[in-house]
């Protein structure tokens, strides 16, 4: 019988190997992110100069502007994760999917939250509806939505999957959800100036912000693995490599007989 | 097919309409949620002009967030789902007309209402065409997307409140249209643009959600 | 740049802001991390468990020995 050629990335969804991947990559990640995050902190408070109009309020940008772009770049990584997983059955690309979610509607929080702080000195108000504050706070709530069905689903497959499809029907809905906020503003056109504006930048700030991004990204990544190789290994919790994982990594212990040993512990992550 | 579909369209607007309860439930909501308004907010009848666009349109859309939970729950609960999902026709074709039904029967009473509610808020003259002609644009639409958010819900715990923030962001383009269409006839602006939007976002979810909703509702099913 | 620590905290008036800003996602980051390092020690100390569980019933079967 003749072999077909795999792809080879395609072994990494079985979850031992996708564990141990996780295993080799993760402390890069989080190096690489504490690198640039100490370079780009650096360069952006004591490189960039203050703001001609702005002052120094202006360096929270290093902190929105990765945040709101990691938000809407990991949305679309969970949808790119649920065609996966809905198209070819993939089990680990829900895990992927899942995993990535709390790290965005985090990310697209902190970006609301930053935003708020940022307008407040320098257009005196704290919150305005504008079409870029108003679409990331509808975009927090897809991702509240994909987390919430997930959650409430009883089956976990089956949850898996309606997921997945509300994160698709969800990332075609986002450039018309975005599109008709955008209208929506400029057709009320009550403000000319558009808070949260990045000033005109020196190259110095752009580096900074180029440096936040990158950070942000790794820090993204490193977390999403974990929090997928964690998952992945909760639902492989009667599988002997992954006891084996689990007893190698820790620390032998003793047997000892426990008295629930038999029963079946539906314990659900958090986090 | 047409055949069966027409059966089944019959079928689901009589059921719905002899519990007339539920058509009368629904419009009640509508036109409570729309006195809320000048209740919380004051009689002044500028103030309640400015909002009318706004009130209504927002109140057509609990109204139909509220009347979907029932979309397919009741076929769900006895078994009709299933038989439904095993008919020759695509099951792409059957959610289509039960949201078609859905809408002739719970989405239509509210469009003929919402002239008198919308004169009851201020709106008058050209005001009181746009304002169904839009909801009559909008409320297939948000029936279309509501039902993508009922068939993912089904037999989910946290129901209605987790529907409604599944669906609620789905729904933002439709109301900033339907009501920002109300809104520009009140100012004398050009409200063709977004009725030709919403009529492009009918068009597009007349072929597409129907699939979603099949492809939920055999998540659902299986 | 800054003339002293005091100026760098003070960010030119601005410290509410900033100092809320990169406060919050400190706090944020350091709360995910900690929650999924709990989750992480939960899952392994369940995969312990089972581990165990299933050491003592192999020995079990080999203790009650075979006909």
């Amino acid at each position: 019988m003749t072999r077909k050629r795999r792809i080879s990335w395609f072994k990494f969804a079985s979850p031992p190997a996708f564990v141990a991947l996780v295993d080799r990559l993760a402390p890069w990640l989080w190096a690489g992110a504490v690198l640039l995050a100490v370079a780009g902190l650096y360069v952006g408070f004591f490189v960039a100069p203050p703001d001609y109009q702005q002052g120094n309020s202006y360096r929270i940008m290093f902190l929105h502007v990765p945040a709101a772009w990691m938000g809407m770049f990991l949305y679309l990584l969970m949808a790119v994760y649920a065609i996966i997983h809905l198209s070819w059955r993939v089990r680990l690309a829900d895990v992927m999917a899942r995993s990535l979610a709390p790290t965005g509607a985090l990310m697209t929080a902190l970006s609301l939250w930053t935003g708020s702080l940022w307008g407040a000195p320098t257009w005196g108000t704290y919150w305005v509806w504008d079409a870029r504050l108003t679409s990331t706070l509808l975009l927090l709530f897809l991702f509240l939505g994909y987390l919430a069905l997930h959650a409430s689903a009883s089956d976990r497959e089956k949850g898996g999957r309606a997921a997945s499809l509300l994160a698709v029907v969800g990332v075609v809905n986002v450039p018309i959800i975005y599109f008709s906020v955008k209208w929506w503003n400029t057709l009320h056109q009550g403000m000319s100036v558009t808070p949260t504006d990045a000033p005109s930048m020196a190259p110095s700030m752009f580096a900074a912000l180029m440096l936040m991004t990158a950070a942000c990204w790794l820090y993204a990544a490193a977390i999403g693995l974990r929090r997928a190789q964690v998952e992945a290994l909760e639902r492989e919790v009667d599988s002997e490599w992954a006891q084996r994982m689990a007893g190698s990594t820790e620390g032998a212990e003793a047997p000892v007989p426990e008295p629930g040993a038999g029963r079946m512990a539906d314990e659900r992550g958090q986090g | 097919m047409g055949r069966a579909l027409w059966t089944l369209l019959r079928r689901d607007v009589s059921l719905i309409v002899t519990r007339r309860q539920d058509v009368l439930t629904v419009v009640a909501f509508f036109v409570i949620v729309i006195t809320l308004f000048p209740l919380a907010v004051g009689p002044e009848p500028e103030i309640l002009r400015e909002l009318a666009p706004g009130a209504v349109w927002v109140a057509a859309a609990l109204a139909s967030l509220l009347s979907l939970d029932r979309l397919f729950a009741d076929d769900w609960r006895d078994g009709t789902l299933e038989q439904l999902a095993l008919v020759p026709q695509p099951l792409a074709l059957v959610a289509l007309a039960k949201v078609l039904a859905h809408w002739l029967a719970l989405g239509l009473p509210l469009v003929l209402l919402s002239p008198m509610l919308g004169y009851s808020l201020g709106l008058r003259g050209a005001e009181l065409l746009v304002l169904p002609a839009s909801l009559a644009l909008g409320t297939p639409v948000l029936g279309l997307l509501g039902g993508i958010g009922a068939a993912l819900t089904l037999g989910v715990r946290g129901g209605g409140a987790l529907m409604a923030l599944l669906i609620l962001p789905l729904f933002v383009p439709v109301l900033i249209l339907g009501s920002g269409a109300v809104s520009q006839v009140m100012h004398g602006g050009d409200f063709l643009s977004h009725f030709y939007l919403l009529g492009a976002l009918l068009a597009v979810a007349v072929p597409l959600a129907p699939l979603a909703v099949a492809a939920a509702l055999r998540i659902a099913l299986d | 740049m800054w003339d002293g620590i005091g100026d760098f905290l003070a960010m030119g008036g601005h410290a509410p802001w900033v100092w809320g800003s990169y406060g919050a996602a400190a706090v944020l980051l350091v709360l995910e991390m900690v929650l999924l390092g709990r989750r992480r020690q939960r899952a392994y100390a369940l995969l312990r468990r089972r581990a165990r569980a299933r050491q003592t019933a192999a020995v079990g079967h080999e203790a009650g020995g075979d006909a």
